[in-house]
């Protein structure tokens, strides 16, 4: 496009975690004052790339060129100082210190051996100057709006003469007036020379702002497009684009009978609102949405894990609204939570122990339990559920497959009637991936009712006979098995 | 089929002392045994190890509330206080009330408890960390453990009473010693066999996946705080009946002491791990070790520089067997 030369240059760029590679071999060239689109579903390797541009991350193989030199960051430090500044989703600003201190943090300016106030000050002034923000730097970071918040970040990186910023959701959090101001920031930015890469879902503002877009689909760049004005859907569709066919199991047919019912549920934080469906014996219902969509939030909530501010769950028609865990599970809705090892098992206890946990009333006789009873309910149970281990053997020692065969197993001895798998394959590798799916088909068949959040949008399609897609905490539709697929639901979820 | 054989010893092994990774303070205290027999010529003899006995009763008890604490990963800073509290509730009832003992001891069983209550409460229902909620019921209890006799000590409790601590009934415990060996045998039944105590092992390893398991944290979290502190009462009863009579001064700084015993013996301070077996372990280890260094007429200053050093060690050796 142009026959100046760009400040970043990737090549072959691969990063590995033990076995799994999540990037193959990337190339991307950033030229100054153009802001390049990085777009991909989630798992795509965009935080990856991101967090290697950035110094977060130290890449497997590959080079990069930086103002061309060789860059090579040991250290998200190493990077700022070469001039390449990284916004994250999650504001790391702290609170309780004043806007010039945030600014400045682990680098103030010094004399004297003491920390020069003034200059402080005055940088961190012009610093907000510069953004067209009129705030004094001596206030303190806690109240401010987010977008504010997240302006103070920019005007961070630029008190630093980041010569590149990496933008990463910069508008999840932000409201559309926000939105707007930000995005007159960057048009601004751009002027000066700055190249920016911009990571978001909203695909709308995508239109808005970017000069190039290039998506990532498993790791690889798919697609590059040379100008920002892509129709949306086309951008989907190279996001979802067409992967290796994975192995699902024949769904089993749904019968008639309406097990759960779900109406007019909101949350009291607003993750979720006014969300209604029903879901049959023996039917997997799937959720999809992007991340923040308030899956994870309306299912914890299902299963009395979080609050509810309105609305009803209804169990065979019986309104069985839960106010804890202990509610949901005694009614048999059970929970097989988002993060396996935080909230799924306690590591460092014995798989027997974790078992036992879920159903120490049912084990124990007047309240006595034994180790050697312990023992030979979750013998069985490893047994019937196929887990691979020994009852002694730490959880922590099992592969992360196996663990969420020892969380479901906990639950299926209770035989529940509603389960509730919240990403139910995540950072399980693929082979370990369809004796999951298996199990979740097996127990619809017996007439369980199972619903399945994932991000993984061929996971819901491959193991859902409806899809209920979310955005924004709102209900973005209920597709059908015949209607469902990538495009359709990605359409919905980024509206 | 040998490996098989051989993991069926592993976890027979693992099985028969039971004591949940007290194994090496156990060690500990075996080699600690044998260096003061030989060591000493007082030692090893009966009479001295009755000695020992009663010299830990006041220790004992507050340490298996504290263990269940622990256990829970939490942390409870007020024994002392709640102990010399229930102390001058006991001795303002019985002697300057006129109450008698039969009556005034629950009560101040009842009066610990109420403590840990409200620890209990404040930490579950008003979110208060635990070390905040019992570092404020250590000053309040024992403000209040001073207002009842304006700091003052109190005597005259029935002769019998402090007969409970000397009198060797079969010539072997006094009273004081059967009450801590009951509730050792109570407390490790409790957590071993009980469903309750099963629990406290979820809530320590990660509350949430206990919760989210169908727990009930909260409610099992208030009965351990009261638990503990009804201990500390209990504890109290027994120094009262050694001393035969109370101050409010008594037991400042105990539940350093207490939390020293749990943590000699094993259990984590992050919660999960450990159990009453190692705390009985751990507390005799504290008894020996005071006993034997009195024996060999070391300073009771020195004698703090060595226990220190004590915790230092199994606290280590613990860590570095388990990164191992």
């Amino acid at each position: 496009m142009t026959t100046r030369s760009p400040i970043l240059s990737l090549r072959r760029i691969q990063k590995s975690y033990g076995p799994i590679k999540v990037l193959h071999g990337v190339d991307l060239d950033i030229y100054p004052g153009e802001v390049v689109a990085l777009l991909g579903e989630n798992g795509a390797g965009k935080s990856t790339l991101s967090n290697i541009i950035s110094g977060t991350v130290q890449p497997s193989a590959g080079e990069m060129t930086w103002l061309g030199r060789t860059y090579a960051p040991a250290d998200p430090r190493a990077a700022m100082d070469e001039g390449v500044g990284m916004i994250h989703q999650e504001l790391k600003l702290l609170p309780k210190l004043s806007i010039a201190e945030n600014v400045f943090v682990g680098r103030y300016p010094m004399k004297a051996g003491r920390i020069d106030r003034k200059a402080m000050e005055d940088r961190a002034r012009s610093g907000l100057h510069r953004l067209g923000l009129d705030i004094s730097p001596d206030r303190l970071v806690e109240g401010l709006s987010t977008g504010k918040q997240q302006l103070i970040e920019i005007a961070k990186a630029l008190t630093l003469n980041a010569r590149l910023l990496i933008l990463d959701e910069p508008t999840a959090a932000l409201g559309g007036e926000e939105s707007q101001l930000l995005f007159q920031q960057i048009e601004w930015l751009k002027s000066e020379g700055v190249g920016i890469i911009y990571i978001s879902h909203r695909l709308e503002e995508i239109r808005q702002i970017a000069d190039r877009i290039v998506v990532m689909r498993d790791g690889a760049k798919v697609q590059e497009f040379e100008s920002g004005d892509v129709p949306i859907r086309t951008i989907v569709e190279a996001m979802v684009g067409r992967s290796l066919e994975r192995m699902f199991p024949a769904l089993p047919v749904p019968t008639d009978q309406v097990t759960l019912e779900v109406r007019n549920l909101s949350s009291p934080s607003n993750a979720f609102r006014d969300i209604s469906f029903s879901v049959r014996r023996g039917e997997v219902f799937g959720i999809a949405g992007l991340m923040g969509a308030g899956r994870t939030e309306l299912v914890r909530a299902i299963s009395g894990a979080d609050p509810i501010s309105g609305g009803e769950v209804l169990l065979h028609g019986r309104s069985v609204t839960p106010r804890s865990p202990i509610d949901a599970i005694r009614n048999g809705i059970v929970l097989v939570p988002e993060d396996r090892k935080l909230q799924g098992v306690v590591l460092d206890h014995s798989i027997a122990e974790n078992i036992a946990y879920a159903n120490l009333r049912e084990i124990s006789r007047g309240g006595w339990v034994s180790s050697r009873r312990i023992q030979l309910f979750a013998e069985d149970c490893i047994k019937k559920f196929g887990v691979k281990g020994r009852g002694g053997q730490n959880a922590g020692e099992l592969s992360g497959g196996n663990q969420q065969k020892v969380v479901l197993a906990k639950w299926l001895a209770r035989k529940p009637q509603v389960v509730v798998l919240d990403e139910p394959t995540r950072g399980i590798d693929v082979g370990a991936r369809s004796s999951i799916y298996d199990l979740i088909i097996d127990l619809a068949r017996e007439g369980v009712t199972v619903i399945v959040v994932s991000s993984d949008l061929e996971e819901v399609l491959g193991v859902s006979s409806r899809i209920l897609v979310m955005a924004q905490g709102r209900q973005a539709g209920i597709l059908n098995r015949e209607d469902a697929n990538d495009v359709s639901v990605m359409e919905l979820a980024t509206i | 089929m040998r490996a098989a054989v051989q993991e069926k010893q592993g976890t027979a092994v693992r099985q028969l002392p039971s004591l949940r990774g007290a194994t090496g303070p156990l060690i500990g205290l075996i080699v600690l045994c044998l260096f003061l027999t030989f060591a000493t010529d007082k030692f090893l003899s009966l009479r001295n190890f009755l000695n020992v006995l009663d010299q830990i009763t006041v220790l004992g008890v507050m340490a298996v509330g504290m263990t269940f604490v622990i256990l829970i990963g939490g942390i409870d800073l007020a024994v002392g206080s709640v102990m010399a509290l229930a102390m001058m509730v006991l001795g303002y009832l019985n002697v300057v009330a006129g109450v008698p003992m039969g009556l005034a001891i629950p009560l101040a069983l009842a009066a610990a408890s109420l403590n840990g209550l409200i620890a209990g409460l404040l930490i579950t229902r008003f979110n208060v960390p635990a070390f905040i909620a019992t570092l404020a019921m250590m000053s309040i209890s024992r403000g209040v453990a001073n207002m009842i006799t304006d700091g003052q000590q109190i005597i005259g409790f029935p002769a019998w009473f402090n007969m409970m601590a000397i009198v060797r009934f079969g010539g072997f415990v006094t009273l004081t010693v059967a009450v801590m060996i009951a509730v050792f045998i109570l407390g490790l039944l409790y957590q071993r066999y009980r469903h309750g105590g099963r629990v406290l092992y979820a809530i320590g390893g990660n509350a949430e996946v206990a919760r989210l398991a169908g727990i009930n944290v909260q409610r099992a979290t208030v009965l351990v705080y009261v638990v503990c502190s009804f201990l500390a009462g209990l504890s109290g009863m027994v120094l009262a009946a050694r001393l035969d009579s109370v101050q409010p001064s008594s037991g400042v700084s105990y539940e350093l002491d207490a939390i020293a015993a749990v943590v000699i013996g094993g259990t984590s301070l992050s919660g999960g791990t450990g159990g009453i077996g190692g705390t009985i372990i751990g507390v005799l280890i504290i008894g020996v070790l005071r006993n034997g260094l009195n024996l060999l007429s070391v300073s009771p200053f020195m004698q703090q520089v060595i226990i220190g050093a004590v915790i230092v060690l199994a606290v280590t050796a613990e860590t570095y067997r388990k990164r191992k």
